[in-house]
């Protein structure tokens, strides 16, 4: 039961989307699965959206067969590992070891929800399109307009020094839309308080295959492969 | 180099040690430019092709150290591998052997990003002597060994 709740915070930040009443097909099955993660208190690695190579030239088959079957398997694995000992120590009245476990907690929690709310923010090429709400709240805000936003954003990203992702969030308090950047798998909302609309992942596993060391490469092109439907689904959610 | 050099220009010339001591109150540049110069610098410099390395081994001050502080040579290969492990360190960084500043006990220790344990603030155990370390950045393996 621990763990069912455990899993249900680190979940919401992930999946506020799913609170919209109007999913398009394949986000609902993958939030599903990410819900249905958590039951008898194991995560589980949600499938892609798409099949592996949908984001290419962008983003290589093989870049996401290894991103998706391994690195984010491995949190999913290792934040698992992780819970089983968080119950083990709550059990226990072990506040020592509850506070031992803070680190790997979060690094691979973190790495799980980033991970997971990224894959549904990419889509194959010119799929989807700015929705309504994202225009006007880009227009409301600081930015201004969309290539603002990806000028800005794609800057803030590509100078995240060591492991790391950029953020479009959307501030509850301001009502405005914000970028922020977060070091190693630290998530963006339970961190800033800001609700995830869109990631970019900077750690270089995200990009060596495909570009080495031109992360600004990278981050020009991810572009291509937004999934707006996503954000504007996560955008409607938030203002809820 | 292009950006530690970006950041140096026009000031006076400072020792590279006198460097890496400030390096974290001097800013961004300074620790992550400058330190990522020392640290891949230090890095190119105690490696050697395999058959050379073969060739090599610990002093008798270095093998003596090495048992006093680890046990033995495989101990301590087996705490580094630990400390490299995936999971170990969350994110990029660094891996080192040290050597204290009383040169009488060799320390274990980690640094994020490109910090290092000549920077005044980076460790625990204050400033310590790197003589050996390991770079656990994604680019110093993903192409040979992705995740592994």
């Amino acid at each position: 039961m621990i763990l069912k709740a455990l899993g249900d915070k680190a979940v919401r930040a992930a999946t506020v989307h799913v609170q919209s009443s109007k999913i398009p097909t394949e986000l609902a099955k993958s939030s599903t699965a990410l819900f249905s993660a958590y039951s008898g208190g194991a995560a589980t690695l949600p499938d892609l959206p798409y099949d592996y190579n949908a984001l290419e030239p962008a983003i290589s088959t093989e870049t996401m067969t290894l991103h998706h079957s391994k690195h984010h398997n491995t949190y999913v694995t290792n934040l698992n590992v992780g819970l089983e000992k968080l119950d083990a120590a709550l059990s226990s009245g072990d506040v020592s070891g509850l506070i031992a476990l803070q680190g790997a907690i979060k690094f691979n929690g973190g790495g799980h929800v980033n991970h997971a709310l990224f894959w549904e923010n990419l889509a194959a090429p010119d799929s989807t399109t700015v929705g309504p709400e994202t225009t006007a709240a880009l227009a409301a805000s600081s930015f201004g307009d969309l290539a603002t936003l990806q000028s800005t954003m794609s800057a803030q990203t590509v100078a995240v020094q060591g492991s790391g992702w950029g953020w479009l969030g959307y501030n509850p308090q301001s009502k405005q839309l914000q970028i922020a950047t977060c070091p190693n798998q630290d998530p963006l909302q339970a961190t800033t308080g800001l609700i995830p609309l869109l990631g970019i992942d900077v750690w270089e596993h995200a990009y060596y295959v495909d570009y080495r060391n031109v992360r600004p490469d990278y981050v020009k092109n991810i572009w291509n492969v937004i999934n707006w439907n996503a954000v504007e689904e996560r955008l409607i959610a938030a203002k809820k | 180099v292009a950006n530690i050099n970006k950041a140096t220009e026009g000031k006076d010339e400072v020792p590279i040690l006198d460097l890496m001591e400030s390096a974290i109150e001097a800013g961004p540049g300074f620790r992550n430019s400058g330190g990522g110069h020392y640290n891949h610098a230090f890095f190119w410099s105690e490696m050697a092709p395999p058959d050379e390395a073969a060739k090599t081994k610990p002093s008798e001050q270095l093998q003596s150290l090495i048992d006093k502080s680890f046990g033995s040579t495989d101990e301590m290969k087996a705490a580094f591998e630990a400390r490299a492990a995936p999971g170990a360190v969350f994110g990029s960084g660094w891996v080192w052997v040290c050597v204290n500043q009383a040169g009488d006990e060799l320390k274990l220790v980690g640094t994020p990003n490109q910090d290092n344990p000549l920077m005044k603030g980076a460790v625990e155990e204050g400033i310590i002597f790197p003589i050996l370390g390991l770079d656990v950045w994604e680019h110093a393996y993903y192409l040979k060994y992705q995740n592994r």
